[in-house]
């Protein structure tokens, strides 16, 4: 059986402006949301606070919930609805971190067992960070993400032009310029942007094209799976970081994937223009990217839905990050390639000539 | 058969069979009694967030430990200072970390100084913010000793949550220091949270201390409190409706929970309540005889964590080293009093600075939720393989069925943890792992619309496939890695069954599916591959 015919030929590389703008206005629209609400929605990892989830045996609204709580401390607290409705469960939310957190979640069921019965709550599940911990969350999730794309680019620039020199070169600026970074005791925010702008920099001046390519689908993944987030109102918490960084190695294998073919294309058909080649791998790839996406969309649907309440934001993240990886395989990751022919925005696949230069 | 073949048949085999010996015992209600002498008995290991449980984290305030330690320095150097016959006018701890001492004459300066450099080595002497005049010295407790006692500090409070642990009784507890002044502690199936709470957290001292019957309580609450007393309560009455009761007491504790061998609940006969009996050491037994036979007719303080429990009168010399805490406990309370009590005091007071509780019901439910759509997902993806590559769809299939149980074996073998975001990343990997066959099935449809013959596409399918799976799963690879590195608990858990996973789909799509592929082509002269 077969979904798409092998003589395929879909002119993606010609509808390139249109998936541009498309893009662009999904990380704007994500960078305005981020802005308005400033920054993303931390959760208690790595906010601090604490969340306790009940459950009770009968429907009950959150205001009621809110009217047991009235005391001093829990008078702010935020009650959301969580996983299923028939399972008549909620998220109490105390986002305050000055105040001594160890006794509040008795103090809540207290409250709770004497408005509704004992037998009628039940706590499931108590979540409490105290401010220092919260801060340590975030230090290290931060450096996870920072490792994490040290050694991807380290990997890529290296494997993806078969110069391991370069990934020398690369890793060497980028480890002498974190050092000056944390010797001038910058934040680790800065640490990652600077490490970003100096990858970026460097691929640029090196002429690292197929690293490049791959490095601004998998930014352009992750910043839109953070701006699905802020959209919906979810919290950055720690699974979540760890789905996002599962994105990054899920865009690179996808985007990987695209540009051996176009790799081995180029050599074969000497003849071709760059963009034709482009436009064929993708075609010729596509029966596969869309399989595996479809294969792995299938079992993180499944988590989605039946995964329960605990799992559902991290299904989320990858469900968002591996339709948009795919699109960005294919739409955002290729046609970057032509940048260095200054093609970017020239034209439809055959209008561009095939340069002498060699490969 | 040729004997390549062979051999990459044999080592399939073997994995196999290894695998399911490392998850029978996970699998199957009881083993054969001759099972655990010779093979591996161990379960999969559950995270607390499926078996449900607590996990805290606190954080040990050493600096009291440090405080603590000058106090009763200060009680060493007042008696060296007396034997020494060096008069001082005052001798108290001045900081956190110094003690301050005012000699009454100048002559005894050098024999102050001298006696300080020979005895408390740990201290130095330092007449400069605290020294207006030469009388006046400041004794820094040296940094190294600081840090000494810090990390005994969090030692010996990990021995005593773990004895308390031990004697509350909790099946499997983990309990160990973390970072320089933290301690972890994993209580698996706790059923009562509060109680554990505290358990761990009660500092527990225990003091005796003399109430000053010389001053006048009025006065001292007024503000004046006379020197070398402190001011502490009793709180009385039900929840809700209590009452405050000051006491004026000597600071200095005549005797402590240093002392006791044992603390046991009994009941009380007359109002049927229970209570705690406490019995001393022999020196605690001779020190109380000693300061209950001084002290007729005068009341005697038992304060726990600067709290008073009772002020009895005694009546009479106290011998045989017994005393009891009384009040409205319930069994539960006594119980755990009396436990925290036979464990000792915490030596500095702990803060919980990180809680995460899962209720048992919650953690069934997180299996039930997570084995159900791991189920139906990777149904979906089985049938959907075998519809669209019809026999090699089997065969991927069969793959990622292996795939599954080598991660299972694995996670048996390494004795690693799964959570819930553990079995996320089995659920995940079910649908990245067919990525492999799906490579290499789609390039041998392509060598063979070329026209290849069905042994010569198998062989360019698989070579020209191999460099990007290998690249593909790299990725993925250095993602889980560094979140393995990273992550905490959970987290890790997911990390674990992603890079099983990713190696074990290495092995099952290049190796298994191949050996298959190569045995029917070549040994039962296959002439058309279904794909």
């Amino acid at each position: 059986m077969e979904f798409i015919r092998p003589d395929i030929n879909i002119n993606f590389i010609g509808r390139r402006k249109m998936a541009y703008l498309v893009s662009a206005a999904l990380i704007f629209l994500t960078i305005l949301l981020l802005l308005f609400r400033g920054g993303p929605n931390y959760g208690v990892d790595f906010a601090g606070g604490i969340v306790i989830q009940v459950r009770f045996n009968h429907p009950i609204t959150p205001h009621e919930i809110r009217e047991a709580l009235r005391s001093d401390v829990l008078e702010d607290s935020l009650i959301q609805e969580f996983g299923e409705k028939a399972e008549f469960e909620y998220l109490i939310r105390v986002n305050k971190t000055d105040i001594d957190l160890s006794g509040l979640s008795d103090e809540v069921k207290k409250l709770l067992d004497s408005v509704f019965g004992e037998k009628n709550v039940e706590v499931r599940r108590v979540e409490m960070v105290g401010p220092k911990v919260g801060k340590d969350l975030r230090t290290k999730a931060l450096f996870a993400i920072f490792y994490a794309l040290l050694f991807m680019v380290i990997y890529i620039s290296g494997r993806f032009e078969y110069k391991w020199t370069m990934s020398i070169v690369m890793a060497a600026s980028l480890a002498f310029g974190v050092y000056i970074i944390s010797a001038l005791g910058m934040s680790i925010i800065w640490l990652i942007a600077v490490a970003l702008l100096i990858t970026i920099g460097l691929c640029w001046f090196l002429r690292l094209e197929y690293a490049l390519g791959a490095l601004i689908a998998l930014f352009h993944d992750v910043i839109i799976t953070i701006g699905a987030f802020a959209l919906t109102n979810r919290e950055v918490t720690l699974p979540v970081v760890a789905a996002l960084l599962t994105i990054v190695g899920y865009s690179l294998n996808d985007t990987i994937v695209v540009f051996d073919r176009i790799r081995e294309n180029y050599k074969r058909y000497r003849s071709r223009n760059f963009a034709e080649v482009i436009n064929q791998s993708i075609n010729e790839t596509l029966s596969r990217t869309l399989l595996t996406s479809a294969t792995t969309l299938i079992v993180v649907v499944s988590l989605f839905i039946l995964g329960g309440g605990v799992i559902h934001d991290f299904a989320f993240a990858l469900l968002v990050g591996i339709l948009v990886g795919t699109y960005s395989s294919i739409y955002v990751a290729s046609p970057t390639l032509l940048i260095w022919r200054g093609e970017l925005w020239k034209g439809g696949a055959g209008a561009t000539k095939r340069r002498g230069k060699g490969h | 058969m040729s004997k390549n073949l062979q051999w990459r048949g044999f080592i399939i085999l073997f994995l196999i069979a290894v695998s399911l010996v490392y998850l029978t015992p996970s699998i199957s209600k009881t083993l054969p009694p001759w099972w655990p002498n010779i093979l591996p008995e161990e379960k999969i290991h559950l995270g607390l967030d499926l078996k449900g449980g607590m996990h805290l984290v606190l954080e040990v305030q050493a600096q009291k430990a440090v405080e603590s330690h000058l106090e009763r320095m200060v009680e060493d150097i007042k008696y060296s200072l007396r034997k020494a016959k060096i008069r001082y006018q005052e001798l108290k701890r001045s900081g956190p970390d110094s003690i301050g001492l005012t000699l009454i004459r100048g002559e005894d300066r050098k024999a102050a100084e001298e006696m300080v450099t020979k005895v408390f080595s740990d201290l130095a002497i330092e007449s400069g913010s605290f020294g207006k005049s030469d009388l006046e010295f400041e004794l820094v407790l040296s940094q190294k000793a600081q840090q000494h006692i810090k990390k005994m500090a969090v030692d010996q409070a990990v021995e005593t949550i773990t004895n308390r642990i031990d004697q509350f009784g909790v099946a499997e507890p983990d309990i160990r220091p973390q970072g320089r002044d933290r301690i972890l502690v994993q209580l698996p199936g706790i059923k009562d949270p509060k109680r554990a709470i505290d358990i761990i957290g009660k500092t527990a001292l225990l003091e005796f201390k003399l109430v000053d019957e010389d001053n006048s309580l009025e006065e001292a609450l007024r503000g004046n409190i006379p020197p070398g007393d402190e001011i502490l309560y009793q709180i009385t009455g039900e929840p809700g409706s209590q009452k405050k009761i000051p006491f004026l007491l000597k600071r200095r504790a005549v005797i402590t929970g240093e002392y006791l061998t044992d603390a046991r609940v009994q009941i009380d006969s007359q109002y049927n309540e229970p209570y705690v009996s406490l019995s001393f050491d022999s020196r605690g037994a001779r020190l109380f005889e000693q300061i209950t036979g001084a002290n007729i007719k005068k009341r005697l303080a038992i304060v726990l964590d600067d709290v008073v429990n009772s002020a009895p009168v005694i009546q009479d010399r106290i011998a045989g080293g017994r005393a009891q805490i009384t009040g409205r406990f319930t069994m539960d309370e006594a119980r755990d009093l009396a436990i925290v009590l036979r464990a000792g005091a915490l030596p500095a007071p702990v803060k919980i600075i990180e809680e995460r509780t899962v209720g048992p019901s919650l953690g069934k439910d997180s299996i039930e939720k997570g084995l159900k759509s791991m189920i139906i997902g990777g149904l979906v993806v089985i049938l959907f393989m075998a519809f669209y590559y019809r026999f090699a769809g089997i065969l991927a299939d069969l793959a990622l069925l292996l795939n599954i149980m080598f991660i299972a074996a694995g996670l048996a073998f390494f004795g690693a943890t799964l959570t819930l975001p553990g079995i996320a990343g089995i659920i995940l990997i079910i649908g990245m792992a067919i990525d492999a066959n799906v490579l290499i099935f789609e390039r041998i449809r392509e060598e063979l619309r070329l026209g290849k013959t069905p042994r010569a596409a198998v062989d360019g399918g698989y070579s020209k496939a191999l460099v990007t799976i290998l690249d593909a799963n790299i990725t993925t690879l250095i993602a889980a890695l560094v979140l393995f590195q990273f992550g905490t608990g959970p987290v890790k858990g997911f990390a674990v069954t992603l890079s099983l996973g990713i190696v074990a789909s290495l092995f099952t799509a290049l190796f298994i599916t191949r050996v298959i592929f190569d045995y029917l082509i070549i040994e039962r002269g296959m002439k058309k591959i279904s794909i």
